[in-house]
């Protein structure tokens, strides 16, 4: 899902970006508000969880490949605006390092990943738990749902540049494929094997993280998960 | 502390399986992939291509991809750089964190 350098057009990645400040701004915020400095280990450990999930790249029947994200396991464990902080950051190694997704399209990727996936994950999730059913399960279906619309909020950044950036002759400047191409493809990759890779990671690790005793660093990260949250 | 760092080698150790998944992710495409598909390279996507060179490009070491051996290392130690360059800018954000908040609870 990583929206590759020349994909979309700079205006594209001008707005993406000029979204993302406001929103990196108020997590920023958030996070020292709500946490506290005993919490930065385990920030970096999601970080690092979401940076290598990433890497895990699952085969999808239309023969190309996706992966897990682990936005809105985090956005469980350390709140929705952490889950943006920890992701952002990982992205943003991704792409200074690793070519893996572009600079300038950062703010896109951000707001796919980092944003719109643990936020919705986490509405999900929230619902879900109102109607007292078992947490591993709620973050599960929420991580699924999560990580779907951020597939679709990438496929529409992507299919909007053929229809808004053309040369005269009417060929495409950027990302060639329309909405029609790229929603579904996008979606097809998630619907099927990526989103199930996220929901059974989200779920196997909140199910593990509800049984780790206090001695363990981690049982810092599910201090929500007692129901130590709002 | 102790099982969170082996999950994360044993994580580590297993990244390369990553690798076997055949194809590239939908539009990741490089530009020779892009022409295959399409006939053309669209201008724009010409231009902004490499605007940057990364130490470890696509996860793995430059010409040190000959095999799935080669490529395995290569992506081994792109987690492992990835993940100390993290726990670095944490350990900044730390750093840069005030006190006085644990004095106040």
């Amino acid at each position: 899902m990583h929206i590759p350098e020349g994909y979309l057009s700079p205006q594209t990645c001008g707005v993406m970006g000029a979204v993302m400040l406001p929103i990196w701004a108020a997590a920023g915020k958030k996070v020292t508000k709500i946490l506290d400095k005993k919490n930065i280990p385990v920030m970096a450990m999601g970080a690092a969880f979401s940076f290598i999930i990433m890497m895990f790249n699952v085969p999808i029947p239309d023969g190309t490949t996706a992966h897990a994200i682990g936005a809105t396991l985090l956005a469980v464990t350390l709140g929705p605006w952490a889950a943006t902080v920890s992701v952002s950051i990982a992205l943003i190694i991704q792409s200074l390092l690793f070519g893996d997704g572009g600079v300038l399209a950062l703010g896109a990727n951000c707001f796919n990943m980092a944003f719109v996936a643990p936020f919705v994950g986490y509405f999900v999730y929230w619902l879900i738990v109102k109607f007292k059913a078992n947490k591993a399960i709620a973050a599960a279906i929420g991580s699924y749902i999560g990580i779907n619309c951020a597939a679709l909020a990438a496929g529409t950044e992507l299919g909007l540049q053929p229809l808004l950036f053309h040369a005269a002759n009417g060929s495409a400047l950027y990302f060639p494929y329309g909405l029609k191409l790229a929603i579904p493809a996008m979606l097809f990759a998630h619907l099927t094997i990526a989103g199930i890779a996220e929901a059974l990671v989200t779920g196997l690790v909140i199910f593990y993280l509800q049984r780790v005793g206090e001695e363990n660093i981690l049982y810092r990260a599910s201090g929500n998960l007692r129901g130590l949250e709002q | 502390m102790k099982k969170s760092i082996i999950a994360f080698i044993v994580l580590v150790i297993l990244t390369p399986l990553g690798l076997l998944a055949p194809g590239s992710a939908w539009g990741e495409w490089d530009l020779s992939e892009i022409k295959e598909k399409t006939g053309f390279i669209p201008q724009g996507m010409a231009r902004f291509n490499e605007i940057i060179r990364h130490i470890l490009p696509d996860y793995g070491i430059t010409g040190f991809d000959k095999s799935f051996w080669q490529s395995a290392l290569g992506y081994i130690l792109s987690a492992i750089v990835g993940i100390a360059v993290i726990a670095l800018i944490f350990w900044l954000i730390a750093k840069l964190v005030p006190e006085k908040r644990e004095k106040v609870l």
